[in-house]
């Protein structure tokens, strides 16, 4: 250490600077001075411990010290007593839920941390693009025990006794997958690694190949060594440039090193790895489309059965697991199937990798044990909604998903409560909305995204998402009527049944949960002509309030359509046959005068 | 390079490896050896997670700071890139988030060069398989 003694790190999370943490810094400064202890101590405000329900957060370096509800008067104390006499402030300390015993380093804190890393354990740890790096860290460690100590049986036995279910979103049991593409005749199989991530906001598959992509190629050599096939190929979206780019290098340093291609490890199991780019349609995530996309086809379904597993690329059997599950693989294998069974819960097990976006301040990539509540990760690991704002909803699974509410946050997160709430699992994308956003906008945009995506091959998808779409947009412009909603409960219900593929039976669910849990707004759009998050363009209107404008003219030059007319030092007023409701003025007014109506 | 055909292989570059990090801990002058990785995934790059390691890269030679940077994926905090993690000899990694090249500058001079640390620490907020 340099000049400084001690490090005080406070937490500045915006949970921890709602509870004052930023007095606690200013007071601590103060005391750090009136002692004259300024070259000796430095506080520093830090990101979000993750901690917040026990925040303000306070934690002294070197010997981390975890002081939690620490309150600003509580700065006297911990400089006098901690930094001047070294003796710990034991009532803040963070004391242990089970044994109430005060826990004096952080790093016994056990459930501190809310998330624990299998599939991102590389990430953000090792370079990428250094092979060695991922042997470091027991690389292809697996795939040696797999080649020289067990048989194939044994692996998918493995695999099985786990519970791994595969992360895609519908959530097979991965070991039954690779048991019955093992049954399958043939000594021609492939093994297929679905990257074609296409949820909107979802970024999980792509972090994993950047960050990690020997744990994908690894998992599929142990795939094709235990369904006995020695052809892997990686459907990845052009749009993943740099996924691509580190997967090749991976693909040949593994080459290089012996670890794909011919005799592995000096054994008989010869396995090697190849590309395929997707043009980014989100069909071909279904993985009969995914096939058929690779054969050189058009990216569409096909009816299962027959399932890849029998009949897949080129008429062979064909494995197809999504980039998390096979990233789950490797320590599954070396750490065994009963410790990946002893996280989670008694349906899903292990973790989750959830890309956490939308109105919350932790933006980013978590991964959690199966079983933790929206709650947790929303107001723990999120840091809680922006600005202070209202939580109002979470959009989880993507497209195929449903919005979950406040009634649902404390619902254990697992594939069957999921659907039971009326979403699902889907990938891992998880949107955070709050008051500002109007739920049947919300619907509006999935449908648009599903009616885009539909590859037209059925008629319920092709034509019922389409009209399902312009219903919504209907009701959005205000010219919606009760009988649209019977209409869009009975089409919902009809595309669910009868559509050919996981998208068009999917698509529906934005709007069916949307409809169930947010009736209110939907009548409001119809019968009131109302949107409360203000967000409708048809059924908003700006006005300026004649008490706080002050004529600036700020507005009025904004203005795009020179909708606002007024000169200086005179109140100003919106014309609203020209008013485009772009919200510019909105934004422009210093004075709190452009209001919504 | 020879083709890996037994653990022994396996275990000799993980042995390797560990035994350059060691060397790098060991190492009698402190301030020789520190280890800097930057998050590069494609969020991280697109906050600029490329200029603040050529950054890095440059100045710490030009500062006589003998110092190891590599590049690493997604650290997961997305909402903080670019994030840099630094690794004193014989202390826990420390992660900074929003790292502009005024920040990069202050970590070097202050965390790397004094052992000072300095605004915009991200907290390790996770387990690993490490750990359990």
């Amino acid at each position: 250490m340099g000049t400084y003694k001690y490090h005080i790190l406070v937490c500045g999370g915006t949970g921890c600077k709602s509870s004052q943490s930023t007095q606690i810094v200013q007071n601590l400064n103060e005391e750090i001075k009136a002692n004259n202890l300024e070259n000796f101590v430095k506080v520093v405000t830090t990101g979000c411990f993750g901690f917040c329900e026990r925040g303000p957060i306070v934690k002294v370096l070197p010997d981390n010290s975890f002081y939690n509800y620490v309150k600003p008067e509580d700065a006297t104390e911990i400089i006098n007593e901690h930094i001047i006499k070294g003796r710990r402030v034991e009532r803040l300390l963070f004391r242990d839920p089970v044994t109430n015993k005060p826990v004096t380093d952080s790093k016994h804190i056990n459930f501190y941390q809310k998330q624990l890393r299998i599939v991102l354990r590389n990430c953000g740890v090792i370079d990428p693009e250094n092979i060695e790096e991922y042997i470091a860290r027991d690389g292809y460690l697996a795939l040696y025990k797999c080649l020289n100590e067990l048989t194939p049986t044994e692996v998918i036995d493995i695999i099985k006794r786990s519970g791994l279910r595969g992360r895609g979103g519908a959530g097979f049991p991965t070991g039954v997958k690779w048991e019955i593409a093992a049954a399958s005749p043939g000594p021609e199989k492939y093994v297929v690694c679905n990257a074609d991530e296409g949820d909107p906001g979802a970024f999980m598959d792509r972090s994993v190949l950047e960050g990690d992509p020997h744990s994908v190629l690894e998992a599929m050599a142990i795939c094709g060594y235990a369904i006995g096939a020695s052809h892997g190929l990686i459907y990845i979206r052009a749009e993943y440039p740099m996924a691509i780019k580190r997967l090749k290098i991976a693909i040949k340093q593994a080459e290089e090193y012996g670890l794909l291609g011919k005799n592995i490890f000096g054994t008989d199991f010869s396995f090697d790895i190849e590309l395929r780019y997707g043009a980014g349609a989100f069909v071909c995530g279904e993985e009969t489309a995914l096939i058929h996309s690779m054969e050189g086809n058009r990216g569409e379904p096909t009816v299962k059965p027959p399932y890849p597993a029998v009949s897949g690329y080129k008429g062979k059997p064909t494995n197809v697991n999504n980039v998390e599950t096979f990233a789950n693989i490797s320590p599954i294998i070396i750490k065994g199937p009963e410790w990946f069974a002893s996280i989670g819960t008694e349906k899903s097990k292990g973790t989750k990798v959830f890309a956490l976006a939308g109105k919350i301040n932790n933006v980013g990539l978590i991964e959690v044990p199966m079983g933790i509540t929206l709650r947790e990760i929303i107001y723990e690991i999120g840091g809680g909604i922006k600005n202070d704002k209202k939580f109002k909803a979470i959009q989880t699974g993507g497209p195929s998903g449903g919005c979950l509410t406040e009634k649902h946050l404390d619902t254990p997160i697992e594939y069957e409560t999921l659907v039971a709430a009326g979403s699902m699992m889907g990938s891992g994308g998880m949107i955070v909305m709050d008051e500002d956003d109007c739920m049947v906008s919300v619907a509006k945009f999935y449908l648009d995204f599903t009616v885009e995506e539909s590859c037209g091959k059925c008629a319920p998808c092709r034509i019922g998402n389409k009209r399902l779409s312009e219903i919504l947009d209907k009701i959005t412009k205000g010219n919606g009527t009760m009988e649209d909603i019977e209409l869009l409960k009975n089409l919902c219900m009809v595309i669910k049944d009868t559509a050919l593929c996981g998208l068009g039976q999917t698509s529906p669910n934005p709007v069916q949960s949307t409809l169930e849990n947010f009736w209110d707004e939907y009548v409001e759009h119809i019968v009131d002509k109302k949107c409360r998050a203000n967000k409708c363009k048809d059924l908003i209107h700006y006005y300026i309030d004649p008490e706080n404008c002050t004529g600036c003219m700020a507005c009025a030059r904004k203005c795009p359509v020179n909708a606002i007319a007024g000169e200086r030092k005179q109140v100003h007023v919106i014309n609203q046959d020209l008013c485009t409701k772009c919200g510019t003025c909105l934004e422009t007014c210093k004075f709190n005068a452009v209001y919504i109506i | 390079m020879a083709k890996i055909t037994s653990l022994d292989d396996l275990r000799k570059i993980k042995k390797n490896l560990e035994e350059q990090i060691s060397l790098r801990e060991k190492a009698e002058n402190p301030e020789s050896l520190v280890q800097i990785k930057v998050g590069m995934a494609t969020s991280g790059i697109a906050a600029g997670a490329k200029e603040i390691f050529t950054f890095l890269v440059d100045e710490l030679e030009k500062r006589n700071i003998p110092a190891i940077v590599t590049q690493t994926g997604d650290m997961g905090y997305s909402y903080a890139e670019p994030t840099v993690e630094v690794k004193l000899p014989g202390q826990e990694p420390v992660v900074f988030g929003w790292v502009t090249k005024e920040k990069a500058d202050e970590i070097i001079e202050k965390y790397i060069r004094n052992g000072e640390l300095v605004e915009g620490i991200i907290p390790q907020n996770y387990k690993t398989i490490d750990d359990k």
